[in-house]
Parts: structure tokens; C-alpha cells; sequence
């Protein structure tokens, strides 16, 4: 507060003006739903809630705080809730949910985004899609930041990493709107870029995820051990190559090479010991996100004439796989 | 032919062991010396489609029984080296007759001397509760065809031998045609089996959604069906047709390879996809799916090899 005695006239103070406060409601507080609320509640000028359907998890984050641990140690306010219905008129939606869950969760939620826009940081492809049958501004987003969800309200962050977002083509949000959102994860602690085509990103990772996750969880081998074979490493090759030229096939360009992903993420250092989240839901016989991973590629690579017969037997494997328990 | 050597008593060698005993003077060659005293000592019980005990001589050694005329070879694939290597040097007048899934088998065994081969193909399948009791369950037929230093003829009268022992058995002037059926069957089966963990149920048949599960069986058994015209073999039946009465009966098979997986044991891929693969390059058809397969179930077993 300036003093009373001050001689700078209070009105001509400020260099720019002052950040508008602006509300973003987290879809899905899981493991990467919570590094994005955790992160944006340390500004000042965001407020930030939580949906999520766990409600011993809900009740933690409103007890003692969303805490992050491992690569960043945050505790932050968060208003968590279950009940849709709470959620005041936001700004942002940040759409985390597993992506088959996408359609339920924003079919719940999309009353608080009437005015707003709304990201989805979620893998695969499809998802912004859902998305946009829902509310009239939609944010495409890739995230590749990791971690886990270790105890209510706990979050071990694993992996730090960047963000892109930008417009969804059919129902884009104002690119300022865009950037106002990346801005402010930035300076949260996750850096995100603001993209005019944001399918580059968003097409590196799906492929490969496409190209490795199902590899292990069909094997039960970890990451690393999955790009020691030669025989099983052609086959993601297979599978990157035909991720490619159905993305080429839109006039998509991605932003790295996602074979450079891979080996990188099969060092020591890196992945190598990482089970792939198929494989851990395998193992848990949970519903997999093969649908908009293998399942996307081939779905876009038959409507484009692309075909993807890799991604379509591995698609069929898998939900063969989900239909065995 | 009056004396019947059945070497490696898992559940085919037994079904085929103590059926056998009732026409013939039959023996078993078993790995486990334990095995051989017990099949001695209590014969060789059979239930299920069946129901009687055969006795039968037993022993771990070739020198010990007495010198047959028939061998049937009905290890499995993965052991069916070893088995044969046993035999070398015994039993040079016999005619030795492989049962194994894939194709080759009988390619196998000639390595390790010059007997005369018949080669078979068989659907029966059973389930082995232990040493010496042994459950008939699918009474389908064994398929039987000349093979080295063969004739049609041979074939013939080990196929009425197995017939007149009570178990289904038909002779064929080229076992090919059958063999093969079999062979893209059994890789496209087995291989979805062991992958999904879903036994060969009403999935592997489905094709009303494009997701579903047949499209991927059809794809691999179309992959097959290109081989074997290519290779200039004339199936027997269409592989396609055989998975959809297979699956229309209702009930939900175990393929060998998903039991393999489940138990973690060394599964037959290189002998049914590893043979398919092979004679697929040899005649130049690409099968980028059994190659997905191959390299997928292989992968599968280094998981719990180290």
C-alpha cells in the first residue's frame, strides 16, 4: 500500500497494468491434472479448482493443501470438489482426465466454461473433438510432463517438461486467450508454449506413445527393454512410420522426430525402467487409451486413405487384451 | 504293425499311448525316469470321451523297451530336437511318425537318422491331470500323410491302426493340404491367444464393429492363405471357416501357446509362425502381420526370462 505520505500518486503507479485475476478449473486432478493446478495456484492472480471424481482425494486437497514432490516441491491451495455444480464461472478449463473419460467429465463440467475456454492436455487424438461437442472454445494441447498420484492429495513429479498449446481448428479459442493461459502456466512453473498449429506437438507424442506404449504393455517389458530388441524396436519403427505419413497426410508437421524421442527415453538416465501407463493399466486391468492412441492413428489414417495396418492389429490386440477380463 | 513305441507321454502321446494298447503292444518313452515307473506300475488311465486304463511298458531309455515298428514322435515342438536326438542310432526298421504343430517337424527328426517318416497332423486334444491319467476331451481327428521313404500305403495302415484303437484318424496321399490348413490356423490362433490372454472364443470370429477381433484373425489367416498358394499348396480347408465353426460350437478353447504364456513357459512360435515366416520368404509374400506376431510373442517370452 503506498503510505500516506507518499509523493508517487497512486493512480500513475504501475509500469503495466496489473495481471487480470483469472479462474481455471483443472477436469481431472490426477497426476498431470495436479502438476497444472499445483503450479497455477502459486500465482497470485489465478484461482484455481479441481474436479475430480476421488473424493478421499478431493477432501486431502481441500484439508492440507495439493502437495507436489520429486522434480518441483509445491503445496498449494487448490478448491477441489466432485460436485460439478460448485464450480463457479471460469476463465480456463484444463481438461486431464484419462481420455476415455473426456466425454463425461466435460459433459459435467461445461456450464463453468459458458464464458471461457477450454484446453485439453490429455493423450491422444480425439480429445479436443469431445471437447468441442461440449463448450464453443476449445484449446489443443500437449503435455509432456509426468508423474503419479502417490496418496490423496500427494503427487510424485517425475518428469518435468514443456506444454504447447494453440487453437482447435473447428472451434479455436482467441489465440490471445491462448497465450494469456500459456503465459500463465509458465510463470506457474510449467513452461508452455503458445503454437498458432499445435498439431505438430500433439502428433509427436501420440506417435509415440502409439509406437511404444502398447509394445510394453503387450510384452509386459519395460521401455528400455522394449528398444533393446532389434526385431520388437523395427516394430515401433513400423508403427512411427505409419503415424508419420497418416500426419503427413493432413499437411501436419511435427516438431521432432519421434524416433529421437524414443531413444532417448530408453536411456538409463531417462525411461529406461519406466513401464509404460498401458502396460501399468494392463497389469491393473484397467481400460487402456489405445482408442485415441493406435486407435486414433488408425481411425484419421482410414478416413485419409492412409492405410495403418500396424496400428490397426496392435489396436485389436489391445482391446482384445481389455476384453479378456 | 504290432509294437508301438509313443516317445514324449505329455497329453497327445498318452491319448495316443493307451488307445494304442488296446490293439497293439505299445510302450512310452518318457523324460522323467518317475514317469516310467508310474505308467508301469499303474498303466495309463484315460476319462473324459473314454474311459479305461491301458497297460503299457515305459522306460527313459530307447534300449529298454523292445524294438518297435511304429514310433510315434508326439513330444512338443520345443523338445522334439532333443526327443529325436535320443532315438539316433536305435530303431533302424521303424517307421517314425511326427504329430508336432507347424510344419518341419518330420525335417527335424530326419537329421538324426535315416528312418523311413510319415507326418501327421492332430486335432484331438486332451487335458493331463497327471503321470498316468489323461483326459479325452476334443475327439476330433489325426490326419496322416507320407513323408521320407513313405508311401501312401503307409499312411493307410497307421491310420487304421489309430482308427481300430478308438480315435479318429484318416490318411492322406499328400499331407500338405492339410498340414497347412492347420499351420495359418494354429499361427493366427495361437499367436491372438497368447497376446490378448482370451481363449479361441466368439471374439476371434467378430467383424461387426471395426474394431473387433476378426478382422486382425482374417487379416493374418489371408497373410497365410497368399503363402501357401504361393508356395503351390492347395489347402484343405479355409482356415477362416475352420475359426468360425471352431468358435460357433461355444466353447472356449486354451490354444497350447496362451497355456505356454500363462505359465511362462517356452511357447511353439518358432515352429508354427517361425515356419510360416520362413516359407513366406522363401516363396516371396510379404506377412507383415505374422511378423508383428512373432515379434511380439517372442518379446513376450524374454519378459520372464530375465
Amino acid at each position: 500500500m503506498v503510505g500516506v505520505g507518499s509523493t508517487e500518486p497512486r493512480a500513475q503507479a504501475p509500469a503495466w497494468p496489473a495481471p487480470e485475476r483469472i479462474t481455471v478449473a483443472v477436469i481431472g486432478c490426477g497426476a498431470v491434472g495436479s502438476l497444472f493446478a499445483a503450479n497455477l495456484a502459486t500465482l497470485d492472480d489465478v484461482e484455481v479448482w479441481a474436479y475430480d471424481l476421488a473424493r478421499e482425494h478431493v477432501d486431502a486437497i481441500n484439508r492440507d493443501g495439493l502437495r507436489l514432490t520429486g522434480a518441483g516441491e509445491v503445496t498449494a491451495r487448490v478448491r477441489a470438489t466432485s460436485d460439478a455444480g460448485e464450480l463457479p464461472a471460469c476463465d480456463y478449463g484444463i481438461v486431464a482426465t484419462k481420455a476415455m473419460h473426456t466425454d463425461s467429465a466435460i459433459a459435467a463440467t461445461a456450464h463453468a466454461f459458458a464464458n471461457g475456454c477450454v484446453a485439453t492436455v490429455q493423450n491422444g487424438i480425439g480429445n479436443e473433438e469431445v471437447l468441442a461437442r461440449h463448450v464453443e472454445r476449445v484449446i489443443r494441447g500437449t503435455t509432456f510432463p509426468a508423474g503419479r498420484v502417490v496418496a490423496p492429495g500427494v503427487v510424485q513429479w517425475d518428469v518435468k517438461g514443456d506444454t504447447s498449446l494453440g487453437p482447435f481448428e473447428d472451434r479455436p479459442a482467441p489465440f490471445e486467450e491462448v497465450e494469456r493461459l500459456a503465459d500463465a502456466c509458465s510463470r506457474g512453473g510449467m513452461p508452455t508454449r503458445a503454437v498458432r498449429d499445435a498439431r505438430g506437438p500433439q502428433w509427436r507424442k501420440v506417435i509415440f506413445n502409439a509406437a511404444t506404449n502398447p509394445l510394453g504393455a503387450l510384452t509386459g517389458l519395460t521401455h528400455g527393454r522394449v528398444c533393446e530388441q532389434p526385431p520388437l524396436r523395427r516394430l515401433a519403427s513400423q508403427l512411427v512410420d505409419e503415424g508419420k505419413a497418416v500426419a503427413g497426410a493432413q499437411g501436419i508437421v511435427l516438431d521432432a522426430d519421434p524416433e529421437e524421442l524414443i531413444d532417448y527415453a530408453a536411456r538409463p538416465d531417462v525411461a529406461y525402467d519406466h513401464k509404460a501407463s498401458m502396460l501399468q493399466d494392463v497389469e491393473a486391468r484397467r481400460q487402456t487409451e489405445v482408442d485415441f492412441l493406435n486407435g486414433g492413428i488408425a481411425e484419421f489414417g482410414r478416413r485419409l486413405g492412409v492405410p495403418a495396418p500396424t496400428h490397426e492389429a496392435i489396436w485389436a490386440l489391445v482391446k482384445g487384451v481389455e476384453a479378456s477380463w | 504293425m504290432t509294437r508301438v513305441c509313443v516317445a514324449g507321454a505329455g497329453v497327445i502321446g498318452s491319448l495316443f499311448a493307451a488307445h494304442l494298447g488296446r490293439v497293439a503292444e505299445v510302450s512310452a518313452l518318457t523324460r522323467r525316469e518317475e514317469h516310467a515307473a508310474a505308467l508301469r506300475e499303474r498303466g495309463l488311465r484315460v476319462s473324459g470321451r473314454a474311459d479305461f486304463t491301458a497297460s503299457l511298458g515305459a522306460a527313459t531309455e530307447p534300449d529298454a523297451l523292445p524294438e518297435p515298428e511304429l514310433v510315434i514322435v508326439a513330444c512338443k515342438g520345443t523338445d522334439l530336437d532333443t526327443v529325436a536326438s535320443r532315438l539316433e542310432g536305435h530303431w533302424p526298421d521303424a517307421i517314425l511318425m511326427t504329430v508336432q504343430n507347424g510344419i518341419g517337424a518330420d525335417e527335424v527328426v530326419a537329421r538324426h537318422g535315416d528312418w523311413r517318416l510319415l507326418a501327421a497332423v492332430t486335432f484331438m486334444s486332451g487335458t493331463r491331470h497327471d503321470d498316468t491319467h489323461v483326459e479325452y476331451v476334443l475327439d476330433t481327428a489325426t490326419w496322416v500323410g507320407p513323408a521320407r521313404g513313405t508311401t501312401y500305403a503307409d499312411a493307410q495302415a497307421v491310420a487304421e491302426l489309430i482308427a481300430s484303437s478308438g480315435l479318429k484318424a484318416e490318411a492322406f496321399p499328400d499331407l500338405r493340404p492339410a498340414q497347412w490348413s492347420k499351420l495359418i490356423f494354429n499361427a493366427t490362433v495361437n499367436t491372438v491367444a497368447a497376446l490378448t490372454g482370451l481363449p479361441h472364443d466368439a471374439h476371434f470370429a467378430a467383424l461387426d464393429r471395426p474394431t473387433d477381433l476378426g478382422h486382425l484373425v482374417k487379416g493374418l489367416m489371408d497373410e497365410g492363405k497368399a503363402v501357401a498358394a504361393a508356395a503351390g499348396v492347395e489347402l484343405r480347408e479355409d482356415p477362416w471357416q475352420m475359426n468360425v465353426l471352431a468358435t460357433k460350437r461355444g466353447s472356449a478353447h486354451y490354444p497350447s501357446m496362451l497355456e505356454d504364456v500363462e505359465a511362462r513357459r517356452p511357447t511353439e512360435l518358432d515352429m508354427i509362425t517361425g515356419a510360416l515366416v520362413r516359407e513366406a520368404r522363401r516363396v516371396g509374400v510379404p506377412v507383415p502381420l505374422h511378423e508383428t506376431m512373432e515379434r511380439l510373442v517372442k518379446a513376450r517370452e524374454d519378459s520372464w526370462s530375465a
